[in-house]
């Protein structure tokens, strides 16, 4: 794809990374460590990630938030990550795209929560165009009222990421895991996962969606590819990432607090 | 000491550029952000109010309006220091953490443990209930370097007309 020289005066460069099947873990290291010490803005593309993998938001309880003893026996992966937001299972079937900016990169853009959710749905609308009544409902994306893509965000002083996990395909039994969150949308109406969520698939080919979203980020910025080792290679190791993989023990923890208190329930109830 | 409310005329909109087209549903409008005498403010929308031999210090109403339902504030324990500029903990906040920066440098002497329970103190009172540590300045000039509170308003008012 080549963008007219004429076009990419005035926009600040971007860095494309594309990945394919990478583990979550890693690339929410990588994500940390280019928000804290780099000073360019990126584009991160993973295409699926091998493992079903739960990840939580910062401040994610595994006992209110999973169904802990299918995780523990099914011996499911649970990470918590260093943004905000929501639980999501994610696998192959899940495209991340992220975003990672300095403040003043998009023009006219406050770095706050809901200015950059709101400039974000402008990159998706133009790669949806109007596609399955797509647009940012109470923070999630969605077809419709049905959401396909949840996000989440991190602001430091002078730049931000604004990272998405896009439900291209998923598998019905992996939603088991999940408990029906305590805090959510208003559209939500208390569905269930399977009668919240959609498949984005229905709507769109994987390569539409990767390669329409470079094209539509190409309006804001002068996209350049730049490969994985490159930064792997520049990586500080005086840098040290916040999103982690629970021990088993933290998750048995969880399930005795839990089990504790629906004994105290059952004891306090005549 | 008393505290006397001055009251910005800062519009909260989420305001795009002229080539985008905003959702409504994501306009939000405040008439103004409250901003109090007697305390400093660092660009980055933290106060601290110096009282003797410590300083607390939170985030402002600005920062608050503009954040949204805060539901979590990570802080850091008592003992650990801070440096002026540097970030010391987190708010989570509509899918978001953002950084808390102290404005000053010392050691942190206490951390409002309420906020672990009702991180909702930091929109309902970010000047009083809603502050996140107390610290012992270990160079009180850095406070001469903070804005007062009509040079906060106005940089306010800058900042959200510039957007």
């Amino acid at each position: 794809m080549t963008i007219p020289q004429s076009q990419k005066i005035g926009r600040p460069l971007m860095k494309l990374i594309r990945l394919r099947g990478w583990p979550i873990l890693q690339q929410l290291h990588i994500e940390e460590q280019l928000l804290r010490t780099s000073s360019e803005n990126w584009c991160i593309i993973n295409d699926g990630t091998k493992e079903p993998t739960i990840v939580m938001g910062v401040s994610g309880k595994p006992a209110e938030l999973l169904e802990i003893k299918p995780v523990l026996h099914d011996q499911v992966p649970v990470i918590k990550r260093f943004t905000g937001g929501g639980t999501v299972i994610v696998d192959g079937g899940t495209i991340f795209v992220t975003f990672i900016c300095n403040k003043d990169a998009v023009p006219d853009l406050q770095p706050y929560p809901r200015p950059i959710m709101s400039w974000s749905s402008l990159i998706y609308n133009e790669v949806f165009h109007g596609t399955g009544d797509f647009h940012l409902r109470e923070n999630d994306y969605v077809f419709g009222n049905r959401k396909f893509g949840g996000n989440a965000q991190s602001i430091t002083k002078g730049r931000w990421i604004h990272h998405t996990s896009f439900l291209w395909d998923y598998e019905i039994r992996n939603m088991a895991y999940l408990k029906l969150p305590s805090r959510a949308p208003e559209y939500r109406s208390a569905r269930d996962h399977l009668e919240f969520i959609c498949r984005m698939k229905d709507y769109i080919s994987r390569s539409d969606f990767i390669d329409g979203t470079i094209r539509a980020l190409g309006t804001y910025f002068s996209v350049e590819s730049e490969e994985m080792e490159a930064i792997q290679s520049g990586r500080s190791t005086k840098f040290s990432p916040s999103s982690r993989l629970l021990t088993a023990q933290e998750i048995e923890s969880a399930l005795c607090e839990l089990e504790s208190r629906k004994s105290v329930a059952c004891s306090s109830s005549p | 000491m008393a505290l006397r409310m001055w009251a910005s005329s800062t519009a909260n909109a989420l305001r795009l550029s002229s080539k985008a087209s905003l959702s409504p549903a994501f306009s939000l409008h405040r008439c103004f952000s409250s901003v109090l005498d007697g305390l400093k403010y660092a660009p980055s929308h933290e106060w601290v109010k110096h009282e003797g031999p410590v300083a607390s210090v939170g985030i402002t109403d600005h920062a608050q309006d503009h954040l949204g339902e805060v539901v979590f504030v990570d802080l850091p324990e008592p003992g650990g220091s801070v440096s002026k500029g540097g970030s010391f903990g987190a708010v989570e906040s509509v899918k978001a953490t953002s950084d808390i920066n102290s404005p000053i440098s010392g050691e942190i002497v206490e951390v409002n443990t309420k906020l672990t329970e009702t991180p909702g103190l930091v929109n309902s009172s970010p000047y009083e209930d809603g502050w996140m540590i107390k610290v012992k300045p270990s160079d009180p000039s850095e406070l001469g370097s903070l804005l007062g509170p009509k040079e906060y308003t106005k940089f306010c008012e800058e900042e959200d007309a510039a957007h």
